[in-house]
């Protein structure tokens, strides 16, 4: 009996891999458990090993040839036996391989990101709940019970598009999902596993993207180890010298023209973001929400506490409309006249403590926002420029990301985009 | 293009084979001087003489046993059963002779025959008289099995019949006689083995034969109504069945609903779906439905036998349940 050797899924995310090097030869006895062969997976190489005994009898990829997961890569079978059928199925479209779900688990270490094994989960304890004939720990609320019933041709369409058919609700009788609940949650998810949050272009005011394999991950292991919003901090110093220049340059037009360095920080934001649409985004627990327009939340100190109004659409205001809105919101926050939806709406955060004398901090997000922006105080500072001392106006931004949605590269990659801005205010009309 | 009764089609493809060949003949219950039961061999007395025309007593065993035997000689034997059900008594001969003569004499007899009459169930004929017999007769390596459901079908089918060198049961049908369809005039043989995709459609396959091609363009018909484009697969030639035809079709369509005249219980059906749950697995997005007779001997009572036989009701709810429509 011959034993297919499929490219098989060696992490939770990956869809290909390369095979690095072959370790048997065709013609060489392999035992079940043995490594055939090296693969480069998305996040490390690993050995891909036989599922049964014989010989390996052909090898069906070429070192440093890059295959998608479940393609036949090689066969294992008796010195004797005939295989050309099964060789000859290798030319067929991939389609006809195997789900590569159905893969064992490699015995090499798992990939790095690989999910822990669930704890188990506890009932939550309800201290001083009133006495209640509670029986012994309830159990785990029932998950669908029974096998996911779906069509062969569902189950190929699902493993040709990526689809999780655990994520797909079946139409058909007693749950059957078929062809139409595939094509339904193709169109629902177009490409979601492949999408670049650059290319977010949709008709609405944002796109939900479902979570990757990836992103579940990252989610689960980081809430647990900072939660329930894993938050981690960067912290960026700009240049202040040619907001300074802009800003005297107005003042010198008339007292009408003033603008404060909060403004243009704000508008310098605001841009950023939306040039960064991964990083002006909602987590929404299965999917994340990427926006399209930027409505810029400002924390505001009232009397009675924070307060964060919004500044609607603030990438594509002007310098005065986003002066004049600031301005407006912070006086009628103090004043508690904010309506709810001028407060709410926000996709995205800033607080500045710069006025109290605050050289950095660190803000907290505002849920489900992923992320805030904290803004010290601008000052003057001796730094080194071209090899002199010099005083220069600096400010301290730190940015608080929600780690489930925002990588640390993602996140510094914006700050550099805003440090650009905000070094060269004349990008901000470019 | 002439319109032609599947009557006449089947008569001009006999007539045009005697005339090619003149080892070519007919024999059976009445149809030399009456002109055949069903009239299919008008005027082939006087065209032929009796020598090629040959009228039988009511002895379905011995003059298919006679073919059999002028086959084996070098002729090629037309046989007439007036209906298939009559045909039983010859089974003898259809099976264990025709059937068997070119294996069991390590080839040295080619048995040119065709037997043919019609098949199935026509209007209150009751139980003995209204029974499709394909399956019986597809079971048996030996035998090339064909039912045409076109006048077109008929007589190039038939002419391919004649032709062959092996025995070929040729089923018709009662109700087909009558109806009309184009059939040219210059001359075409169709390959037996051949399906014919008689609609073409993505949204569902019907695989059919014989008389049930009517019901399925029926069906196909209403059916487009909706929305719903069925490819209709007229097999044709049961026996070599071609399983290509089925294959290419149902990977489009991902449904299939198999119709025939015949009783459920190893029918022509249970083979085709046998072919399609190996063939076709993974293209399958719902179980195959087969639309065939009641399990029952065919009623007598009107109502009774309406309520026994596939019609287009039957077919159309078959279509829409594996369409997850119901």
């Amino acid at each position: 009996m011959a034993t297919k050797v499929f490219m098989e899924a060696l992490s939770p995310t990956m869809e290909e891999g390369k095979l690095v090097k072959w370790l048997k030869n065709e013609g060489d006895a392999v035992k079940s458990g043995e490594p055939l062969g090296e693969v480069e997976t998305d996040k490390a190489i690993m050995e891909l090993v036989a599922r049964g005994d014989g010989v390996l009898r052909k090898r069906l990829v070429n070192e440093g040839d890059s295959v998608p997961v479940g393609t036949l890569v090689g066969v294992i079978a008796a010195a004797d036996e005939n295989i050309d059928s099964l060789v000859a199925s290798a030319s067929a479209p991939a389609a006809a391989a195997p789900a590569p779900s159905a893969a064992p688990a490699p015995s090499a270490p798992p990939a790095p990101s690989a999910p822990p094994p669930a704890p188990a989960p506890q009932a939550p304890v309800a201290p001083a709940a009133p006495a209640k004939p509670t029986p012994a720990a309830p159990p785990t609320p029932a998950a669908p019970s029974g096998p996911t019933r779906s069509s062969p041709l569902a189950r190929r369409m699902a493993t040709e598009r990526g689809l999780d058919l655990g994520s797909v609700q079946g139409s058909g009788p007693n749950g059957r999902i078929i062809k139409r609940d595939i094509e339904a949650a193709a169109t629902a998810a177009p490409a979601a596993q492949t999408r670049q949050p650059s290319a977010l272009k949709a008709e609405g005011d944002f796109t939900d993207v479902p979570l990757t394999n990836i992103r579940k991950v990252i989610a689960k292991r980081l809430a647990e180890s900072i939660g329930p919003i894993p938050t981690f901090y960067l912290t960026a110093e700009f240049d202040l010298t040619r907001v300074m220049e802009m800003r005297a340059a107005m003042t010198e037009m008339g007292p009408e023209f003033k603008v404060s360095v909060n403004d243009v920080l704000l508008k310098a934001i605001a841009v950023a973001l939306s040039q960064h649409p991964e990083v002006n985004a909602h987590w929404g627990g299965d999917h994340i929400r990427y926006f399209n327009r930027v409505h810029l939340g400002m924390a505001v100190a009232t009397d009675d506490g924070l307060i964060v109004p919004v500044i609607w659409d603030a990438d594509g205001k002007r310098l005065s409309e986003i002066s004049r809105d600031a301005k407006e919101l912070a006086k009628r926050a103090r004043e508690r006249k904010l309506k709810p939806e001028e407060f709410t709406g926000s996709t995205f955060s800033v607080s500045n403590l710069g006025m109290f004398g605050i050289d950095q901090f660190t803000a907290i997000i505002n849920p489900p926002e992923a992320g805030i922006i904290a803004i010290g105080r601008s000052e003057e500072k001796l730094v080194v420029v071209k090899g002199e001392t010099v005083i220069r106006n600096r400010v301290r931004v730190t940015m608080s990301c929600d780690h489930r949605v925002i990588d640390g590269a993602v996140g510094a990659k914006f700050l550099q985009t805003l440090g650009r801005l905000v070094e060269n205010p004349l990008m901000l009309v470019y | 293009m002439p319109v032609v009764t599947y009557r006449d089609a089947l008569g001009a493809a006999i007539r045009e084979e005697m005339q090619r060949d003149d080892r070519v003949f007919l024999m059976g219950e009445e149809v030399g001087v009456y002109n055949g039961a069903y009239k299919v061999s008008k005027g082939f007395l006087q065209e032929f003489g009796e020598m090629r025309v040959v009228d039988t007593p009511i002895t379905e065993l011995g003059f298919a046993g006679v073919g059999v035997g002028a086959a084996m000689v070098g002729l090629r034997p037309v046989i007439e059963f007036m209906t298939w059900n009559f045909a039983l008594l010859a089974l003898d001969q259809v099976v264990n002779a025709a059937a068997k003569m070119l294996y069991m004499s390590g080839g040295q007899y080619k048995i040119p025959i065709v037997f043919r009459g019609p098949n199935g169930a026509a209007l209150q004929l009751s139980a003995q008289h209204s029974q499709a017999w394909e399956s019986w007769l597809a079971h048996i390596p030996g035998l090339k099995v064909v039912a045409p459901g076109t006048p077109y079908d008929a007589k190039g089918l038939l002419k391919s019949a004649i032709r062959d060198d092996n025995p070929v049961c040729f089923l018709e049908g009662e109700m087909l006689y009558n109806t009309k369809g184009d059939v040219p005039d210059e001359e075409y043989i169709i390959p037996l083995g051949k399906a014919d995709l008689k609609r073409e459609g993505d949204a569902c396959s019907i695989i059919t034969h014989g008389k049930m091609v009517l019901v399925a363009m029926q069906a196909a018909d209403q059916l487009a109504k909706d929305g719903i484009a069925i490819d209709v697969v007229d097999l044709r030639t049961i026996r070599p069945m071609d399983v290509e035809a089925i294959t290419t079709s149902v990977r489009k369509t991902n449904r299939a609903v198999v119709l025939e005249e015949g009783w459920e219980v190893c029918g022509v059906g249970a083979q085709v779906v046998d072919h399609i749950q190996r063939e076709c697995f993974d293209s399958l997005d719902a179980p195959v439905i087969r639309v065939h007779q009641a399990d029952v001997p065919m009623p007598y009572t009107k109502s009774l036998e309406k309520a026994a036989k596939p019609d287009l009701p039957k077919t159309i709810a078959a279509v829409r349940k594996v369409m997850y429509l119901d």
